[in-house]
């Protein structure tokens, strides 16, 4: 199939950015979206021209490096997947495709698709994490944890740091975000002793990034290749207020 | 002497890593604090051994090539990672790790480092537990297991098919507290791309900085490589686009030598090549042979009406089909080792059995599973009593559903294909690589001061790995040995100030990454940098792939050589130096694979026997089984860079005192 592409070009975080047009031919429905990208870039290279920067690795699902905001939607027109799970045959012929980054003053863009999400590393550093240093750790079967809980907890850990909840939000929040890895711990006895800190810590640096307020339009979620759910954000909510009641 | 000293303690084998611990010299807090380590790669080697170095005091920098440590490809694994824990009260035990490990490996990997490997397997558990790593598990509210291939025991813990997701999630948590304390400062998005000896000691790494493009000069006493595999020399692979061999294979240009480069492990179940388009293959976790069966049609007929799309796999009756597996290896069946099955597809597609349009496919096929295993079960525990054929299949999936719900998902995704309705096609690709810098018992390569650790060394799997050992091997590596061993080194630099970067030393190195980054641009030819890539992976793939032959590897360097060289005249790399620049490291990261995918030839054409994932045609029983030659053979081999192109072999015999070694056998 043949398909024109309106693709953010921007050489650096400075530059201004504007939209490039170009055409992606002889296109195989079994391409993934970036193997489609692959084929624009070496088109471009042979013709000495640059090829269109973008982020990816894994190619399957799971690294979160891909992000794509593909015709008005993070990760394009499915449900539950990712840019690279993105497949052609999601397309028809003579598409147009609009391919813009992540827009969101905390992930500025560093150069056309790929853009800076070190500020969600840094929400993790301020206390994502259960403080236990490696070594003596009790036996693992000395903790029982009932399957719910643990499969709950999973289902929140599930989430792959991509950010797409951030661009599919107007006000730029990263509640699903950091809500998911509050209650992957809070469902565990393991993350308890330190909930309090936890929450806070993480809720300050999220809004010290830039990040919007929440409210409640429930985009991030819709928009999640991991489907995670909203009620990690009711979750986080929870634990925030009786975190603030503790600390007062 | 040799130049290489293994430093296996000495001592009966269940003792030497207990003994030797604890003479290893300590290194006190205030020292620690001006003890300065470098860590490459922040995947579960990396991040585990950044985090507990930092804990212990030491000051620590990591670097990784991806926007957050996060992403390294350890987060691609699926399928789980072992421990001899034995809850599941079979008979496991840490011998029998060991011994699986080392007659999984086919009696080419150290009896000392697996042992080891195997006595700290279960503190991995433990440990991963208390960060809040949600593993699988019972109704009880204990640990699940399941089984992996080359074991007959139940040791694999899991996350249903996301298990290197929530143990690199894990490991980067206890990486960020550091980072949050201030003893872990970061680098992400920064590709190392030299190492910088002084003295003969390694004493730091050149950088770039992937956004501005920008060279940088980091000191350490001592500088770690955790920085994974190289299967992305076949150009298709299970690996992640990133993935490559740079780092290590800088060190090998600086004398590090490189071990066993031909073992690469072929993963039997991975989803088959569509198109010339294909830019990465993707695996179907070894776990789903606890309940997939692998089948191909016996009658050549059947084969054709189903290339030809008029038949189905399920059409073809139960006495039709052939499950080669289950027929050649009664004993361990679907769950033999990947090299064995992986050998097994090969054999029947060559033979005309393969189900796809390319010829070159099999089925894995949960229906008899889902429905009379399951099904049964749920039925059962629902008190139906005679249960409907449908309700059996309902029952059953909801079960496969919850084991490997993201695999099913994911195999839809690719193929189009509903997994739970017709059989799941698959094919051998390139997985994992066994070879890698050569390590004594400490992890230290040849270069003092210089450590490799994860899939970037050569130690533990011998020539093929075992599944769910990778990330068991890459957390021991970094929470267990490292944090111990190297303290051996580290005690006696107590006395050595950080060296000022404006030395010459780092000044010349950082000049030479210069002068090849101007050299890339200069250049100005008319190909990209993919298209050396794919022509280096299709000769890898078929003359250094599944089966190797004399002649094809002699065929292949040739024509390796001719790419190199094509390569450096005719290769375009737009764009600048200072800036963003992905093709620019895809070309960093070729120029290296070309000479390596070379040196793995060489190795396979050396080795005159069949061992694990090394298969020469020249070299097997009559029954098609690999046929070691463990009098001459029973060595590692090390080789050493005298310049590109051009190797010489140092060997270090491999000594079995507690394992007998025999022919393995999975009948
Ligand atoms: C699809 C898939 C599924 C798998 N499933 C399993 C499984 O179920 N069980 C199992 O045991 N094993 C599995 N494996 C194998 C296992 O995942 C890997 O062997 C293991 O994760 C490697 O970990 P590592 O820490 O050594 O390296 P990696 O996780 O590969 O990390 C490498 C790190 O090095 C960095 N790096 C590399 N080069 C440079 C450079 N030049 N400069 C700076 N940084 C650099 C990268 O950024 C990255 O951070 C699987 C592998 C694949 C491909
Ligand atoms: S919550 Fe979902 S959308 Fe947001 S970062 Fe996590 S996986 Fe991505
Ligand atoms: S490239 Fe890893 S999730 Fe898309």
């Amino acid at each position: 199939m043949n398909l024109t592409l309106k693709v953010w070009r921007q050489k650096n975080t400075n530059d201004k950015g504007k939209f490039e047009t170009y055409k992606a031919e002889n296109i195989s429905p079994d391409m993934s979206f970036l193997e489609m990208f692959d084929v624009v870039n070496e088109r471009l290279i042979v013709e000495g021209k640059e090829p269109i920067a973008f982020d990816h690795d894994c190619r399957e699902g799971i690294c979160g490096s891909c992000s794509m905001y593909i015709n008005g939607r993070p990760h394009g027109p499915n449900n539950g997947v990712t840019t690279c799970q993105l497949h052609m045959r999601s397309f028809k012929d003579g598409d147009i495709i609009v391919v813009e980054p992540w827009r969101s003053a905390a992930f500025p863009v560093i150069k056309d698709l790929a853009v800076d999400r070190s500020s969600f590393d840094r929400i993790q550093a301020a206390g994502g994490f259960v403080s236990v240093n490696t070594g003596n750790a009790q036996d693992a079967n000395n903790l029982p944890i009932p399957k719910n809980d643990a499969d709950e907890s999973f289902a929140a850990a599930a989430c792959i740091g991509c950010g797409a909840c951030v661009a599919a939000c107007k006000n730029s929040s990263a509640m699903l975000f950091v809500g998911a890895k509050v209650t992957q711990f809070a469902l565990l006895p393991q993350g308890k002793p330190e909930a309090t800190q936890r929450v806070l810590a993480m809720v300050n640096q999220m809004d010290a990034e830039g990040f919007g307020s929440c409210t409640n339009t429930g985009a991030c979620s819709a928009e999640c290749p991991k489907e995670i759910s909203l009620s990690v954000i009711a979750r986080m909510n929870r634990e925030y207020l009786s975190a603030q009641l503790f600390a007062e | 002497m040799s130049k290489l000293d293994s430093k296996i303690p000495e001592g009966p084998i269940d003792q030497k890593w207990t003994k030797y611990k604890s003479t290893i010299p300590l290194v006190n807090p205030a020292n620690k604090r001006h003890l300065e380590v470098i860590v490459v790669g922040s995947g579960l080697a990396g991040s585990s051994a950044a985090a507990t170095l930092a804990e212990m005091g030491y000051s620590v920098k990591v670097f990784c090539f991806q926007d957050s440590a996060r992403r390294a490809h350890s987060i691609a694994a699926q399928g789980g990672i072992n421990a001899a824990k034995n809850y599941q009260n079979d008979g496991d035990s840490v011998y029998r790790l060991f011994y699986d490990t080392i007659k999984g490996g086919d009696y080419r990997a150290r009896e000392g480092n697996v042992h080891r490997l195997a006595e700290v397997s279960g503190s991995i558990i433990d440990q991963c537990v208390a960060q809040g790593v949600p593993f699988a598990r019972e109704y009880g509210g204990l640990l699940s297991n399941r089984s992996f291939g080359g074991t007959q025991v139940q040791r694999t813990f899991y996350a249903a098919g996301q298990t290197g997701q929530q143990l690199l999630l894990g490991a980067y948590s206890g990486l960020n507290r550091q980072i949050g304390l201030g003893n872990v400062k970061m680098y992400a998005r920064h590709e190392m791309l030299d190492i910088v000896n002084i003295d003969g000691k390694c004493r730091g790494i050149i950088a770039r900085d992937l956004v501005t493009g920008k060279l940088e000069r980091h000191f350490g006493h001592a500088v770690l490589l955790c920085t994974g595999g190289y299967g992305n020399v076949f150009y298709l692979s299970t690996n992640a686009m990133g993935s490559n061999v740079t780092a290590a294979w800088k060190a090998h240009k600086r004398g590090a030598m490189f071990a066993n480069p031909c073992y690469t492990q072929i993963h039997p179940t991975c989803i088959p090549v569509s198109g010339d388009h294909q830019s990465k293959l993707t695996l179907m976790s070894e776990s789903l042979r606890n309940d997939g069966r692998i089948w191909v049609p016996k009658k050549k007929e059947d084969v054709e009406a189903i290339r030809a799309g008029k038949k189905k796999g399920s059409d073809i009756p139960e006495e039709d089909r052939d499950y080669y597996l289950e027929r050649r290896y009664p004993a361990f069946g679907n769950l033999v080792p990947r090299d064995v099955a992986s050998r097994a597809s090969k054999e029947r597609c060559d033979a005309g059995y393969g189900v796809n349009k390319t010829g070159e496919a099999v089925y894995l096929d949960f229906a008899s599973n889902m429905k009379y295993k399951y099904g049964k079960q749920v039925a059962t525990l629902k008190g139906i009593a005679n249960p409907t054929e449908a309700q059996l299949t309902e029952f059953g999936k909801e079960v496969v559903k919850e084991k490997y719900g993201n695999l099913f998902d994911m195999y839809k995704q690719i193929t189009g294909e509903d997994p739970y309705e017709i059989p799941m096609m698959i094919y051998p690709a390139v997985h994992y690589t066994m070879g890698g810098l050569w390590v004594d018992y400490n992890l230290m390569t040849n270069i003092e001061g210089l450590y490799a650790l994860g899939e970037a060394n050569f130690s533990d799997h011998g020539a093929n790995r075992l599944g769910a050992s990778a990330l068991m091997q890459g957390l021991a590596d970094g929470y267990f040995v490292i944090p111990y061993t190297i303290g051996a080194y580290l005690s006696k630099e107590i006395g050595t100030k950080a060296i000022p970067t404006d030395k010459e030393e780092f000044a010349k190195t950082e000049q030479e990454v210069q002068d090849r980054i101007n050299k890339f641009f200069a250049i100005k030819g008319t190909k990209s940098v993919d298209y050396f890539h794919k022509r280096l992976g299709k000769i890898m793939w078929e003359k250094c792939g599944m089966a190797r032959n004399k002649e094809g590897l002699e065929w292949a360097i040739a024509e390796i050589q001719k790419i190199r060289e094509e390569f450096w005249k005719d290769v375009r790399v737009p764009g600048e130096a200072n800036e963003f620049n992905p093709e620019l490291e895809k070309a960093n990261r070729v120029a290296d694979f070309i000479e390596l995918g070379e040196l793995m030839c060489k190795d396979a054409l050396n080795r005159n026997e069949s061992c694990g994932g090394h298969f020469r045609e020249e070299f097997q029983t009559e029954e098609g089984e690999a046929m070691r030659d463990d009098e001459n053979y029973k060595y590692v081999a090390a080789w050493e860079m005298k310049e590109v192109g051009n190797w010489e072999l140092h060997k270090e015999d491999l000594i079995y005192e507690n394992i007998k070694i025999a022919q393995r056998s999975y009948k």
